[in-house]
């Protein structure tokens, strides 16, 4: 019978199980007329086991605290977002009223575009995190936010007016989870599209439109999802885009 | 991202103890993994879905450890050759348990040695997988793990209170 000779790899696999039967026993044979060899390897084996004996008990111990999963990204993003929200609820910036509105459903609304625009102005100039969930994964993101909304969203393409997708996150809502996806044109001008679901599955709205500090806010209710499209771009591009999004929405 | 953090904490204990068998030390290895689960979620778009998320996991581990033994060879002389007499003094205490044992045995394998004994020996890891989380090619996996195999089996044997690791199979 002719033996492959026998290397110090084939001493190592043997010892971490993974040769196949027939070259263990081989390994075996040798072993039996090399006592050297024979006594490293038993030590080797020994090692192993005395590592699982000394370490494994680990994995049982309760985990610490802080070794709780930390909060996620978004949710510490979404602090900061809140906290942007307060400084501009206390009335840290004068102007924030993007228009006077009195009915309740009418100051929802307004509400709503004014989130918009903050999640706009928090997460459009970030450079190195703009999103959560990249444009190379967009099948997963769409997968993921229509999951945490609970309702279908889509990421529409926007490509054949010069702005392709960035990628997305989750945000806090007042209402619940918030998806936010993010575009890009050739020279880094950003939009962003908020979008959450509404609580009325029928119902309709028009475009309306909003602007503070430069930041133009589209936003309309449609098919069971709020939209606010935000870009401090001026109100025709604007337009165009959110036409092109509603547009895709609607086939 | 809930189902995230469900995988995420699925992996808990196993970082836990690879990072206790690799510093030595209770504290530093949970520090080790609040940092690595730290630096996971910052990066999470960066996992591949459906990918090993435990290999990724301890190569982001392997990433910390590494830049943080870097800042410690700054301010300590890391023990790179053992010294077996200076070794035995040390370890004269009779009723030392077979972690401490180990413990000290493996401080005094240099980390790279340490890391690939125990992602194979410990953890399980094919060497090929190993390879990876180091990024490393195989080859040199295969050659840290023989001499770091046979400077534990050294250590230990020059330890004189290794009784319970001398028991041969």
């Amino acid at each position: 019978m002719i033996r492959l000779p026998v290397t110090e790899a084939d001493l190592h696999a043997y010892v971490d199980g993974i040769l196949p039967a027939e070259r263990a026993a081989e390994i075996e044979a040798y072993l039996a007329d090399h006592p050297e060899d024979a006594a490293r390897v038993s030590s080797y084996c020994e090692q192993t086991a005395a590592l699982h004996r000394a370490f494994d008990p680990i994995l049982d111990e309760p985990l610490p605290r802080r070794l709780e999963v930390p909060r996620p990204v978004w949710a510490r993003a979404a602090l900061r977002y809140a906290a942007l929200v307060a400084w501009i609820a206390l009335g840290g910036v004068a102007g924030w009223h993007l228009h006077a509105y009195h009915a309740a459903s009418e100051y929802e609304a307004t509400t709503w575009a004014r989130r918009a625009a903050v999640a706009h102005v928090v997460y459009s100039p970030e450079v190195r995190h703009p999103v959560e969930v990249g444009a190379s994964e967009e099948a997963h993101l769409v997968r993921w936010l229509s999951k945490r909304l609970g309702a279908p969203v889509k990421a529409p393409y926007l490509g054949d007016l010069g702005y392709s997708l960035v990628g997305g996150r989750l945000l806090p809502g007042d209402r619940g989870p918030v998806a936010q996806f993010m575009y890009q044109d050739g020279k880094g001008q950003r939009l962003t599209l908020y979008v959450r679901r509404d609580a009325d599955k029928r119902r309709e709205t028009a475009f309306r439109f909003a602007r503070e500090r430069g930041v133009g806010v589209f936003y309309w209710i449609d098919a069971g999802l709020g939209y606010a499209l935000s870009g401090e771009i001026d109100k025709p591009e604007l337009l165009r885009v959110a036409t092109a999004v509603y547009r895709q929405l609607n086939p | 991202m809930a189902d995230v953090r469900v995988l995420m904490e699925e992996q808990i204990p196993r970082l836990r103890r690879y990072a206790r068998a690799l510093t030595g030390d209770r504290s530093s290895a949970d520090d080790l993994v609040q940092d690595t689960l730290e630096r996971a979620l910052s990066r999470f778009h960066l996992w591949r879905h459906g990918s090993d998320l435990r290999a990724w996991l301890f190569t982001i581990m392997h990433n910390i450890f590494v830049n943080q033994a870097r800042t410690r060879l700054r301010h300590q002389h890391e023990a790179l050759e053992s010294n077996a007499a200076v070794e035995s003094m040390r370890a004269r205490e009779p009723d030392w348990l077979e972690l401490r044992d180990l413990e000290s045995a493996l401080a005094q394998l240099p980390h790279d040695q340490r890391a690939v004994l125990l992602l194979v020996g410990l953890e399980q890891f094919t060497y090929e997988e190993a390879a990876r989380v180091l990024g490393v090619p195989v080859g040199t996996v295969m050659s840290r793990l023989s001499r770091g195999r046979e400077r534990l089996r050294a250590v230990l044997a020059a330890g004189g209170n290794v009784s319970a690791l001398k028991v041969v199979k």
